[in-house]
C-alpha cells in the first residue's frame, strides 16, 4: 500500500491539508539564524587545554573563531594526570578559580623513590599555597575543559562538537601553498578560514599532513595510564594529613615504572583520588608489560595501598603523551596554520607539566593572530612571530633546558632502577638503630654504593644529571 | 503537514548512578544527551516534513542547559526550538509533565496547526512511558504507541498507516490525523548532521516559554501537581545462571535421563 504521494501535488506546505497561517514576526526573526554566513577568520581544531585558551583569547580579540572538537562535549576525550596550573590559566582566564570546576588547591608536593618495599620521600608544604592566587589545582579535565568552552562560546566563538578534521583546504598561489580552511567527516563538510591553529593534540595527523612532522617513534612518546579512585572527603585529609580543602599531590619515580623511565602520579581529588603511570611507550614494548600492570603494581606498593584503602575505581583513563621533548618540536608555523600543545611536542616530562605549557602556547598563537588580523597578512612571515613569543617565554626555554633529559634516560635505566634502590639502602641502614657507630654505617654504605656500580661511573652519571637537570 | 516533537535531556546512562540512601539520580557530573528514542522519533518527522513540506518544531521541558539538546535538534534539521523552563515545573513526575507538554503544544497550535505529534516510545532515565500517552489523553488525539514503520499518510482524508510493534507481533493501524505517535529504535537510522546546518545551528535563538506565557494551574505543576513518590529504586538481581548438561560429558541417552530427572520434580503431571 503505497500511500506517500498518493496525491502528487501534496508536495509543499502551501497545498497542505492544514491551512498554515503566515509566519509570525517573532517566528521569521526565530528563522534568521538560517543565514548566518558561514564565514570565520580562525578555526581551531581540537577543544583541549591549547585549543581552548586559543579559541577563547581569538574571541576576545574579536577574531571571527569556529572551535571544533571530536567528542561530545569539550572535555569528553580530554584526560591528563589532573594538575591545572594556576597562573598560566589566570593569563587566559583572570580569576578563574571564582568559578571553575576545580578540586583541591595543592598545598603540598611530595616526591617518593620507590625501592621494593620502602620509599624515600622529600616534600614540600606552605599553607600559602591554599589562598588565591594558588599555585595549582587538581581538577578533571571533562568538567573544567566543559566550563571552559561555555566562557568560550560567551566570548563569542562558534563551537561544534562530534566533527573530525580529516584535511586541509589549500589556497595555491605562485609561489606559495597556503592553509585556508579545513575539511570535515560532515556532509558539506568544507569550511574555509585565514588561519588554522592546530591543536588535535598528540600523534596530530594534521601537523603530519602538512610535512611538518614525520611519523613519530614509540620513543618520542609515553602512555599514561590513570584510575580515578573514590574515597570519603574526610579519609582523603586524614590519610593525606591536611586540612579540610586542601590538595597534595604525590610524584612517584623507581619502582613505580618498576624502573621502567616514566614516572607514577597519586592526586588528591575532592572525593577522588587520580593515581597513574606514565611510562616511555619503546621501554613498555621491551619489557613486555601492559602499562595496567604496571598501574596494579605500584597500587599494591606497602606505601601506596593504604592510601587507596577502601577505594571504588570509578573510572580509567589512557593517554599518549609526547615525550620527544626539545627536539622533537616540529615547525610551529606555515602559511596559514599554527601548531599548539601536545601537537607540537609542547611537554615537560621532568615537571611532568604539559596543559599549561598547552595553554600558553595556544594564548600567543591567539595572540600572534590577532596581530595578523591588523596586518591583513597570514602568510608565514607574520606567523614567525609565533614561534619567537613561545622562544621567548617559559614554554621553549624549559624545553631547551631539558633537550638531553629523554636522551639520557633512555640511555641509562640506572636513574630509575639502580639508584632508587641504593637510596633505600642507605636510608634503611642509617635509620636502623642497632649499636653500629654511625662512621661504620658511614663505611658500610659507601661500600655497598661503589661496589654496586663505580665511584667514576656514579660521578658521571651524576655529573651528566646534573647537566641535563641543572 | 506540521509536525511537533517532544525530546527530553537524560543522563546518559552509560555513566549514570543511583544514590543507594536517597534513591535518587546522581546526576552530577555526568554528560546529558537526546533521549535516543526522542531522537528517532525527530528523525521521523524530518523524514516526513521533507517529503510533505511543512514544518517540524521540537520542545523540551527542562533547565536552561536543555538548550543543548535543542540546537542539537536543530542541526539535525528541526525548524523551530522551544524550551520550557520554569522553577515551577521543576520536580515535575509524569502527570505534571504531560499537563505542561499539552499546555505548551495548545499554544503553539495557537500559531500554527499541527498535524502529527512524535514522541520516543520511553524515556532511558525514568523508563515510564507515560508522558506521551498522557499528552495525547490531555489534547484528546488518538493515540499510536510503539511504532517501527509509518506507512504513509493519505494527506486528503487526513489518514496515517504506522505499523506497531506489539507482543505477537505487528499491528497495522490507520488512524486519523492529527494523531500522537511514540516510536520505536527500529523505525529509522539517524542522519548525521551536514556541517554548515551544524554551525547554524550554534548560533540558534531557541524560543524560551515560562509558565508567563503558557498560563497553566500553578497547582499542577512541579512537585505541587506531582502524586507520585518513589518508595524505591534498585537494580534488579541477576538471573542465575541455568545448568548446562554437557553433551560431550556423557551419552546422549544418559543426558535425556538425567534431564528427565530434573525436570519431573518441577511438571505436576496429572494422575491417570
Amino acid at each position: 500500500m503505497a500511500l506517500w504521494g498518493m496525491n502528487a501535488s501534496f508536495k509543499n506546505r502551501e497545498e497542505s491539508f492544514m491551512t498554515v497561517q503566515e509566519p509570525t514576526q517573532q517566528q521569521l526573526n526565530q528563522e534568521r539564524w538560517r543565514d548566518v554566513p558561514l564565514e570565520f577568520e580562525a578555526i581551531v581544531v581540537g577543544a583541549g587545554p591549547a585549543g581552548l585558551a586559543a579559541a577563547y583569547t581569538l574571541a576576545k580579540g574579536g577574531v571571527k573563531t569556529l572551535l571544533i572538537e571530536r567528542g561530545d562535549f569539550p572535555g569528553s576525550k580530554n584526560v591528563m594526570g589532573g594538575i591545572l596550573y594556576s597562573y598560566p590559566t589566570h593569563q587566559v582566564i583572570s580569576d578563574f578559580w571564582k568559578e571553575a570546576p576545580l578540586e583541591r588547591p595543592i598545598v603540598e608536593q611530595r616526591a617518593w623513590l620507590l625501592a621494593e618495599e620502602s620509599v624515600v620521600t622529600i616534600g614540600f608544604k606552605d599553607p600559602g599555597f591554599y589562598e588565591e592566587p594558588y599555585n595549582n589545582f587538581s581538577v578533571f579535565r571533562s568538567r573544567f575543559d566543559r566550563w571552559m568552552a561555555n566562557k568560550t562560546v560567551e566570548a563569542g566563538a562558534t563551537l561544534i562538537t562530534e566533527t573530525v578534521v580529516t584535511d586541509f583546504l589549500f589556497e595555491e598561489r605562485a609561489d606559495r601553498r597556503k592553509v585556508a580552511g579545513v575539511v570535515t567527516n560532515r556532509d558539506h563538510g568544507e569550511i574555509r578560514a585565514q588561519v588554522v591553529l592546530i591543536c588535535e593534540g598528540a600523534n596530530s595527523i594534521l601537523t603530519q599532513r602538512l610535512g611538518l612532522q614525520e611519523d613519530l617513534s614509540p620513543g618520542d612518546l609515553a602512555v599514561g595510564v590513570k584510575e580515578v579512585i573514590a574515597l570519603p572527603k574526610g579519609a582523603i585529609e586524614d590519610r593525606f594529613n591536611v586540612e579540610k580543602g586542601q590538595g597534595v599531590t604525590i610524584e612517584l619515580i623507581g619502582e613505580s615504572t618498576q624502573g621502567m623511565f616514566g614516572m607514577g602520579w597519586i592526586y588528591t581529588n575532592k572525593d577522588t583520588l587520580s593515581i597513574g603511570v606514565g611510562v616511555m611507550i619503546n621501554q613498555l614494548s621491551r619489557s613486555g608489560m601492559n602499562p595496567n600492570t604496571v598501574l596494579e603494581k605500584m597500587k599494591q606498593h606497602p606505601a601506596v595501598r593504604p592510601l587507596l584503602t577502601g577505594g571504588e575505581t570509578k573510572e580509567y583513563l589512557a593517554k599518549i603523551i609526547p615525550e620527544g621533548g626539545y627536539h622533537q618540536v616540529p615547525k610551529l608555523y606555515d602559511h596559514g596554520v599554527l601548531i599548539c600543545g601536545d601537537a607540537a611536542m609542547l611537554v615537560n616530562g621532568v615537571h611532568r607539566e604539559g596543559s599549561n605549557l598547552a595553554m600558553t602556547s595556544g594564548k600567543l598563537a591567539a595572540e600572534t593572530v590577532i596581530e595578523a588580523k591588523k596586518k591583513g597578512d597570514f602568510s608565514s612571515v607574520t606567523l614567525k612571530a609565533y614561534h619567537d613569543r613561545l622562544q621567548d617565554s617559559f614554554v621553549l626555554k624549559d624545553l631547551k633546558k631539558y633537550e638531553n633529559a629523554s636522551a639520557l634516560f633512555q640511555s641509562n635505566p640506572h636513574f630509575f632502577t639502580l639508584y632508587p634502590k641504593l637510596a633505600r639502602y642507605s636510608a634503611r641502614e642509617l635509620f636502623t638503630v642497632d649499636n653500629v657507630s654511625k662512621k661504620d654505617k658511614q663505611k658500610k654504605i659507601w661500600h655497598e654504593v661503589t661496589s654496586r656500580r663505580g665511584i667514576w661511573n656514579i660521578a658521571g652519571d651524576m655529573y651528566r644529571l646534573w647537566r641535563t637537570l641543572g | 503537514m506540521n509536525i511537533a516533537v517532544c525530546l527530553k535531556q537524560v543522563p546518559d546512562t552509560s555513566e549514570v548512578r543511583i544514590n543507594p540512601k536517597t534513591n535518587t539520580l546522581m546526576r552530577e557530573g555526568i554528560p546529558s544527551i537526546i533521549n535516543p528514542y526522542d531522537v528517532h522519533a525527530l528523525e521521523e518527522a524530518l523524514t516526513i516534513r521533507d517529503r510533505l513540506g511543512g514544518r517540524v518544531t521540537v520542545l523540551t521541558m527542562g533547565p536552561p542547559q536543555a538548550t543543548d539538546s535543542l540546537r542539537k535538534a536543530i542541526s539535525y534539521g528541526a525548524d523551530h526550538a522551544i524550551l520550557l523552563t520554569d522553577r515551577a515545573f521543576a520536580g515535575s513526575d509524569t502527570l505534571a509533565t504531560s499537563y505542561i507538554l499539552a499546555g505548551a503544544l495548545n499554544q503553539l497550535m495557537n500559531r500554527e496547526p499541527l498535524d502529527l505529534i512524535l514522541c520516543g516510545k520511553q524515556a532511558i532515565d525514568g523508563d515510564t512511558a507515560q508522558v506521551g500517552p498522557g499528552i495525547a489523553s490531555r489534547l484528546g488525539w488518538p493515540l499510536l504507541t510503539y511504532v517501527t514503520k509509518v506507512d504513509g499518510i493519505e494527506p486528503t482524508n487526513h489518514v496515517i498507516q504506522v505499523q506497531r510493534k506489539i507482543e505477537v507481533g505487528r499491528e497495522v493501524v490507520r488512524c486519523q490525523l492529527p494523531a500522537l505517535i511514540t516510536v520505536v529504535k527500529e523505525i529509522n537510522e539517524i542522519r548525521y548532521a551536514p556541517l554548515p546546518d551544524l554551525i547554524r545551528a550554534a548560533h540558534y535563538p531557541v524560543e524560551v516559554w515560562t509558565n508567563a506565557e503558557l498560563g497553566l494551574d500553578a497547582s499542577q505543576l512541579g512537585l505541587k501537581g506531582s502524586p507520585t513518590w518513589v518508595n524505591k529504586i534498585g537494580t534488579p538481581p541477576l538471573r542465575e545462571k541455568g545448568e548446562v548438561l554437557a553433551g560431550s560429558d556423557v551419552a546422549p541417552t544418559e543426558a535425556a535421563r538425567i534431564l528427565a530427572d530434573k525436570l519431573i520434580p518441577h511438571i505436576v503431571v496429572p494422575n491417570r
